[in-house]
């Protein structure tokens, strides 16, 4: 058994990409041999800005050895039949074995070197590695991340010789960019890491991310400062180096009038730079880089270009913020009608005055309540104003935040800052709610109405998106609002703006689609949320349900149930009963001429009373639908009166939103139907008892089914 | 003491020319780009092994800023390399070139970040960097992997470096105007601003939209003559022609976003159609 390294040298490997390679690099090559049968203790793997790593430790030296006998025809058959085996092992008459009249080829199959698996499974992967953008280079056809450049691979501690491209293997890297160009030779496995260290180059990525976190956060110490943490920035910063060294530097404090969200989004997305506080938390006029090599001078030069490359861009946000405050909003609006939303959807100040009108409806109707009319109008009004500054054309990412600083700064009220600062997001501020929810609703209901619905994978207005975010609205917030109801006022809304009916507008046909869109969306958040979608898929189906908060209350209820000893029980009961009735083909009490007795197909599914609208049959038919006519059996009459007494307590509790009170109900159920099952035979040689025994199974499972739809629970 | 504005390119060109480059002239058109530059559009195709490098002025109408701001310019230059097929030691090869020019890289942090490039009007991408040096990009990077829609076999190598950048970087100065232009006292302020003041003033004030339109459907149906006529340099100057019209266009304001796409489309297609015919008159589809 031997140590297996593996170092795929290549050109800067864009940061965003390493953590996905290292994973690839290691299922690949642990698949790889797998499939060759070649055994290997931990593998592990690492990157560097210029490096793949892997490290496979306890190899084994060969595959094992394989003997295979294969059958073969009688030595008494045929020439044609002998010739055809010869032909399909590639043997000679001479090496077959006879036995008891039978000829047996005898197929051995040696083990493999180590290195001739690995050799091949390299290859492999070189050629096939998911990348998601790859590139040719010079004259070759090899497609990689980057040019590669080298590829030592040691087993032990030979090279194993692999050829990819006319790129040879070999124990020869290099190690840091500028501390140490010339090449390094390697012993294997066991002395990689420490002899690239020695060379300026720290292999392992989380060793680089730890020196990053803490020699940034001991930098921003040390000038007597708190570092702004931020994970997704040492990573990427370990990604862009091999030798991480944060320095910090100072800028002008002059640039601190600038928005703080601006100032922190220049520093981490066009420089990569960690923020800093002062002790009263503010934004301090400090930043922390993390430079890739210990600079001759300390660092002085790198810190102080990088003061100045901060500066001009710091120049240039507060040149674009100085500008944006001179122009009340109310004006920037006005340009809104410049500015497509879609093509089909008009332009924004279109879209704003629907998320205008939405907003003011779900205020006046009471789905969000306590709040005062001419804010909510306000801040629809101004929440897109920010669209037209200088600002968010330098960084749209700062929508809405940058609406909020100006309007606050402009003498707006902070109710319809805020407002226009967080509607993008999932706020709680009853102003902010209403416009938030009024513009996504507005967005996700003007698309659909166009037919632009997102399909598989392609989602180009994020509507999915908006869909969770509306429905964390909804949910967080709990508002009572029926969805149908609201979607058909977004889509009158647009079809009002384009003077065409609501008919013409497809709204019969559209507004359901949106709920589905919006239930799907509900499945996936909640399930998020660690809510089952059987669940949500049980009271779904019960039909009419568009008030996300009482059915999110339903299916809470449900799953607390279901999960006690009663829920569980009952379920199988119902399961029991259900499976019955199916097998009988019971389509519940026989009185009128059923279609089913016509011949009419049934599905099970219909409902048993359908036919039944005269009002002197109704009574008899509904002690026959009860099971009550004749009952015999002790265990008959209690479930019978168990039925009299849960049934309305459950329709109760319903219609007050009482699902605990529901459930409760429908567990008062499982000792009769169990004492049900345990002692009556449904299937009587009597056919009217048989018939009897069905209608009340009938009863039993619709009784369930009107609290949630129990055959959609899984388990 | 540090290089000045004209010694930096002079250094460059010294560093290329030893490489095996032929040392160009800029092309003499409007262009946005060192890219549009035949020299590396049209040579990208093919073939045929090409070394190349030039300086080729830029002009960027909506960039201008009245000569007001201490980074931004209307009219600057590029340092354009191109190599084919891009050879192996290509980066070690740029970083010589940072060397030359006065950056050590063991006090200066230089770093290659992901930058990948795309020209719309010229149906070209490519994977590669920005390179930083103390955080500021300083240069472009390019491997060529199509260009006028053709794939690149072998791969062009494309260096772009803003010159401007590097020499206030050079001589540490945070306004562009006050780059020395040579030792004898000449500043860039000297030799440019005012021509960034006018030129802002005529790109975002006085420019005639209708003769720039008018240009750029004479353009337009100039090239396509041209590529009746199997000439697809003359085609492609007229592409480039048709280009900075859009681009001067833009500046006046007068393209909605909505038909913005259709003008970048319409260059596409004339740049797209110049280098099929490069390619055709070349003999290279053979």
């Amino acid at each position: 058994m031997a140590d297996f390294l593996l170092e795929l040298l290549c050109e800067e490997i864009p940061a965003r990409m390493q953590a996905k390679a290292r994973n690839d690099l290691a299922r690949l090559f642990a698949e790889g041999v797998a499939a060759a049968g070649l055994e290997t203790g931990a593998i592990d793997t690492h990157s560097t800005p210029r490096r793949l790593v892997l490290i496979a430790r306890e190899v084994a030296d060969a595959t094992e050895a394989a003997r295979e006998e294969i059958k073969g025809p009688r030595s008494a058959a045929p020439p044609q039949a002998l010739e055809g085996f010869l032909r399909k092992t590639g043997l000679t008459r001479e090496q077959l074995e006879e036995r008891d009249g039978v000829l047996f080829a005898i197929l051995e199959r040696p083990g493999r070197p180590a290195a001739d698996v690995i050799a091949e499974a390299i290859r492999q992967i070189v050629a096939d590695f998911p990348w998601p953008k790859s590139m040719r280079w010079g004259s070759g056809s090899l497609r990689w991340v980057r040019p590669l450049q080298g590829i030592v691979a040691i087993l032990g501690d030979e090279i194993v010789p692999i050829e990819v491209d006319g790129i040879r293997s070999s124990a020869t890297t290099v190690g840091h960019r500028f501390h140490h160009p010339g090449p390094i030779t390697i012993g294997g496995a066991d002395d990689y890491i420490e002899k690239l260290r020695a060379c300026h180059v720290i292999v392992d990525q989380d060793e680089r991310e730890r020196l990053i976190r803490e020699g940034a956060q001991a930098a921003a110490k040390e000038a007597g400062l708190i570092l702004l943490e931020d994970e997704a920035l040492v990573v990427e910063n370990a990604g862009l180096t091999e030798w991480p060294m944060p320095l910090l530097g100072r800028f002008d404090p002059d640039f601190l009038d600038v928005p703080r969200e601006v100032i922190v989004l220049t520093m981490r997305t066009n420089q990569k730079y960690f923020a800093c506080l002062d002790e009263n938390a503010d934004l301090a006029a400090a930043f922390v880089c993390v430079a890739n090599v210990a600079a001759s001078d300390g660092g002085a030069a790198i810190v102080e270009g990088n003061r100045r490359v901060l500066a001009a861009r710091l120049a240039d946000a507060r040149f674009f913020w100085e500008q944006d405050l001179k122009v009340p909003l109310e004006e920037q609006a006005k340009k809104l009608d410049q500015i497509v939303f879609h093509e089909k959807l008009g332009t924004v100040a279109d879209k704003v005055e629907r998320v205008a009108k939405l907003a003011r409806w779900l205020v006046e109707s009471g789905v969000v309540a306590g709040v005062d009319l001419s804010q909510v109008e306000r801040s629809a009004r101004l929440a897109k104003a920010d669209l037209v500054t200088g600002m968010v054309g330098e960084f749209p990412e700062l929508q809405g935040i940058i609406g909020g600083h100006l309007a606050r700064a402009q003498g707006e009220s902070n109710t319809v800052a805020d407002a226009i600062r967080d509607h993008y997001g999932a706020p709680t501020a009853p102003v902010s709610v209403a416009v938030s929810l009024a513009d996504k609703l507005d967005t996700i209901c003007a698309f659909f109405g166009i037919d632009q619905k997102p399909t598989g994978s392609k989602d180009p207005f994020a509507l999915r998106r908006a869909a969770i975010s509306s429905i964390e609205i909804i949910v967080r917030n709990g508002l009572r609002l029926s969805l149908t109801e609201v979607a058909r006022g977004a889509l009158a809304n647009r079809a009002g703006q384009v003077r065409e009916s609501d008919a013409a507008h497809g709204l019969d046909k559209t507004a359901p689609e949106i709920l589905e869109f919006f239930a799907d969306r509900l499945k996936v958040q909640q399930r998020d949320a660690g809510v089952r979608h059987d669940l949500i898929d049980a009271v779904f189906s019960l039909g009419g349900e568009d008030d996300f908060v009482r059915l999110l209350a339903r299916v809470s209820a449900l799953q607390s149930f279901v999960e006690t000893e009663d829920g569980a029980d009952l379920l199988t009961a119902y399961k029991r009963a259900a499976n019955i009735l199916k097998k009988e083909n019971w389509s519940g009490p026989q009185v009128l001429s059923s279609p089913a007795s016509q011949g009419i197909p049934q599905t099970g599914e219909e409902d048993p009373l359908v036919l039944v609208d005269d009002p002197i049959l109704k009574d008899a038919v509904a002690e026959i639908a009860s099971g009550q006519a004749g009952a015999d059996l002790p265990e008959e009459k209690a479930l019978i009166a168990a039925l009299d007494l849960a049934e309305p307590k459950a329709a109760a509790a319903v219609d007050a939103e009482d699902f605990t009170g529901a459930m409760a109900a429908l567990a008062s159920l499982r000792r009769p139907i169990d004492d049900f099952f345990d002692h009556v035979t449904v299937n009587d040689a009597d056919p009217a008892k048989r018939e009897r025994r069905l209608n009340l199974l009938t009863r039993f499972r619709d009784a369930v089914n009107r609290v949630a739809d129990f055959s959609k629970i899984e388990g | 003491m540090s290089l000045s504005f004209q010694d930096l390119i002079l250094t460059l060109h010294h560093y290329w020319s030893a490489q095996g480059c032929v040392i160009l002239q800029p092309y003499d058109m409007e262009m946005g780009a060192g890219t549009f530059h035949p020299a590396t559009v049209l040579r990208a195709l093919g073939p045929d092994a090409w070394k190349a490098a030039y300086v080729q002025p830029c002009r960027r109408p909506t960039d201008g800023r009245y000569g007001e701001n201490p980074n931004r310019l209307g009219h600057y230059y590029q340092y354009q390399v191109v190599l084919k097929p891009s050879p192996q030691k290509l980066q070690d090869l740029y970083l010589g070139s940072l060397v030359e020019i006065g950056i050590d890289p063991l006090k200066h942090d230089i770093r290659f970040v992901e930058d990948d490039w795309e020209s719309p009007t010229l149906g070209a991408w490519g994977l590669g960097w920005e390179v930083w040096c103390d955080g500021m990009e300083v240069t472009q990077f390019t491997y060529f992997q199509q260009v006028g829609g053709f794939e690149c076999r072998p791969v062009t190598g494309e260096l772009t470096y803003g010159l401007e950048r590097l020499a206030m970087y050079i001589q540490g100065v945070d306004n562009v105007f006050d780059l020395k232009f040579n030792d004898e006292g000449v500043t860039y302020r000297d030799v440019f601003l005012e021509n960034e003041v006018e030129m802002s003033t005529y790109n975002f004030e006085v420019a005639d939209t209708e003769t720039l339109f008018d240009s750029f459907r004479k353009a337009a149906a100039e090239c396509e003559r041209c590529l009746e006529a199997k000439l697809p340099i003359p085609a492609y100057e007229q592409a480039i022609k048709a280009s900075h019209m859009f681009n001067t266009l833009q500046a006046r304001g007068v393209i909605s976003v909505a038909e913005r796409q259709a003008y970048i489309g319409r260059v596409r297609d004339l740049a797209k159609a110049a280098c099929a015919e490069w390619i055709d008159v070349k003999g290279y589809a053979a």
